[in-house]
């Protein structure tokens, strides 16, 4: 993968599956990363080290064809949870904000953070 | 109808089975994504935010109950039961499984669908007006038309790679409601004033997105016997001068503004000249074919007026003002086109359930000879309901949350599906929508308010058709958030125009009030019996500029 601009620290990698497109996380210990499809579970990038390793993983993964369009992505860890900064991917993160009732990600709590702050006063 | 031949029929199929082995070959490895995307494009398959998508073309827009069925059968089956319809009066699917897509392909073939060119640099889906055949105001029905031209124009060789994606419509009316200056090549039937003889307008090079051009007349009327001549001309002065290497200015309108209409049409009419059309236009005998499929169906003859339906009215005021906003005069006698809109105050506009499509399907069968319309205003008609069935089909349509009578109206807004779904928005359009229709939920309002076209996107792509709205709203990003941009005095019919920014960009919670300060200048200026866009031409932008600034919070 041509390296893009890679965005600030803290970062977590997404994808989407290739089979099924859903949005995916990479997560992990030392020992090694695989994709969850819970962003809680995302492993936070703190340091470049860790970052570089999840580039790799990206690229590994890309060239294996199990994800499509990974990328880095900047968050602010929020109790202890990622949270994107962008709201374009925060909106990936939790699912339409319009269709709260539909995906995997309708009952998890970062859906909840970003229905709470976008649109309040409409 | 149209109905597939033996070759419609093997075509789709032939293409079903290469896509599945393309996905095959994806899904083994064989293929890398960017050998497949190209592949996958040219079936109508995008990645979006959250999943894959899936594009079905309607071609001009009409589909048989059998059909609205099947697609009913597919988002219950391989999607989370619902669909949207778009602007170009297409369905889209927002969570298909790649796996599933070449069953969801052999489905549709199965009705005589596919999605084919719906996305790609080619000639895409052919859209028609929604009323075809069935207008008072119709020269001819331009659907014959907008078949030939997807045949001409399917796989066609010579234009499977074009500068850029190329979007055609056809009207056969007086009064445009296909929006053809907004699309790369518009058709407008019409007699030649001296001979009566039926032919085309030729307009080109109109198109939104981030450089909106209003179409120019590059031919006042063509015979209609030439007319797939005459496109091919266009298409090879197009495909031979429009521009590879910036993809901003690669449509046509770029063309034909940079050289000039007169020099376009110029360089069409030597094309024209030079190509052979006895061989590229269409052997009568075909042309006669295809429209035999879109004869008038079989009416019943009846009486001009229903007592019942009268009764009914009268009876029932949200059945007469359902009447007032949905119900179209139709051609024959004792009967009507109903409009079903997917517009219920506070849902994304232009979604409907599976349980919604099988409902539309068998109210078709009941009571609209088994044929359903998409317009672009992401609305669907039911095209032939006797005046007498009026009532029953109200009130089978409000069992289903269906009935909203506002087709036309302020809360009757075309919103792209936005960065709530979109890979390319900037920024999220069905919230806004839902917002502003909220706030306008009143019927009493509305009527008041009377005809309003409100037209959201989500970037500046304008698949929402934003530049074309009476109020248009553009949604940006500013600075990390999501900011709104309110144009006034767009048109989408036969006096197209753009519409003109008013002020700097909003936040998201305060465009419905500045919709309100719009409206109420409107409102206060009026002069009996003026619409919103007459008045906004005739008193212009000044007033409407003061109350919005007035207003605004910009996010600046």
């Amino acid at each position: 993968m041509a390296a893009a601009k890679r965005p600030a620290l803290p970062v977590i990698l997404l994808a989407n599956d290739l089979l099924d497109g859903d949005v995916v996380f990479a997560t992990g210990d030392a020992h090694g990363l695989c994709w969850s499809r819970d962003p809680g579970a995302a492993l936070i990038g703190h340091d470049e080290a860790t970052a570089d390793r999840l580039d790799a993983f990206a690229a590994a993964e890309l060239g294996g064809q199990r994800v499509v369009d990974a990328y880095l992505v900047d968050v602010a860890v929020e109790g202890g949870v990622p949270v994107p900064r962008h709201y374009r991917e925060r909106m990936k993160t939790t699912g339409p904000s319009v269709r709260r009732d539909l995906g995997k990600q309708a009952d998890l709590p970062l859906a909840e953070a970003f229905t709470r702050t976008a649109f309040a006063r409409a | 109808m149209y109905r597939y031949d033996e070759f419609d029929e093997r075509f789709v199929r032939e293409r079903v089975a290469q896509f599945r082995d393309q996905v095959g070959r994806r899904l083994s490895g064989a293929l890398t994504e960017d050998e497949f995307k190209p592949l996958r494009l040219k079936n109508g398959v995008y990645l979006q935010l959250h999943a894959y998508m899936l594009r079905i073309a309607v071609p001009y827009g009409t589909l048989s109950a059998r059909q609205m069925r099947q697609l009913a059968l597919i988002g219950e089956r391989y999607d989370r039961g619902y669909g949207h319809f778009t602007t170009r009066t297409n369905l889209q699917f927002n969570w298909p499984k790649l796996r599933d897509i070449p069953d969801i392909l052999d489905l549709l073939a199965d009705v005589e669908m596919h999605a084919i060119q719906t996305s790609g640099n080619c000639i895409r889906n052919v859209t028609a007006d929604h009323f075809a055949g069935v207008a008072p105001d119709e020269i001819e029905d331009p659907r014959p038309t907008a078949e030939l031209i997807r045949q001409w124009s399917s796989l066609h060789p010579e234009f499977d790679y074009l500068p850029r994606k190329f979007k055609i419509a056809v009207t056969g009316a007086a009064h445009d409601r296909a929006v053809i200056k907004a699309h790369d090549i518009g058709l407008r039937i019409l007699r030649h004033p001296d001979t009566n003889e039926i032919g085309y307008e030729v307009v080109v090079g109109g198109g939104l997105g981030r450089t909106p051009m209003i179409g120019k007349t590059v031919r006042e009327f063509l015979p209609k016997a030439d007319l797939l001549a005459y496109l091919e001309a266009i298409m090879r002065v197009y495909n031979l001068e429009g521009r590879r290497d910036n993809k901003y200015k690669a449509r046509v309108k770029i063309l034909v503004h940079e050289i000039g209409t007169a020099e376009f049409s110029r360089r069409v009419e030597e094309e024209f000249a030079r190509l052979d059309g006895p061989s590229v236009n269409a052997d009568p005998a075909e042309v006669a074919r295809i429209a035999a499929y879109f004869a008038p169906p079989a009416y019943e003859a009846l009486p001009a007026t229903s007592g019942a339906f009268e009764t009914a009215k009268a009876g029932n005021p949200d059945f007469a003002r359902w009447v007032e906003t949905n119900v179209t005069p139709h051609r024959q006698q004792g009967y009507a086109a109903a409009t079903i809109s997917l517009k219920p105050i506070g849902a994304p506009p232009g979604d409907a359930s599976s349980a919604q499509m099988r409902l539309v399907a068998d109210l078709a069968e009941a009571f609209s000879l088994s044929e359903i319309r998409v317009t672009h205003a992401q609305n669907l008609v039911l095209p032939h309901v006797k005046l007498s069935d009026l009532f029953a089909l109200w009130q089978r349509l409000g069992e289903a949350g269906l009935a909203t009578a506002n087709a036309g109206l302020i809360t009757d807004i075309i919103a792209c599906p936005g960065l709530d779904y979109c890979a390319l928005a900037t920024a999220r359009s069905i919230p806004i929508a839902q917002a502003v229709a909220k706030r306008f939920a009143d019927p009493a309002r509305q009527k008041e308010i009377g005809v309003l076209n409100v037209k959201i996107s989500g970037c500046i792509n304008a698949c929402g058709h934003h530049h074309v709205g009476h109020i248009g709203i553009l949604g940006l990003e500013k600075r990390g958030i999501e900011s709104y941009q309110i144009t006034l005095g767009g048109d989408a019919t036969e006096t197209a125009a753009i519409g003109e920014i008013l002020g700097p960009g909003l936040a998201a919670e305060d465009v419905p009030d500045a919709i309100e300060r719009i409206v109420s200048v409107y409102l206060a200026q009026r002069r009996a019996g003026e619409s919103f866009i007459d008045n906004v031409r005739r008193i212009g932008l000044a007033p409407f500029k003061a109350a919005f600034q007035e207003a605004s919070h910009a996010v600046a």
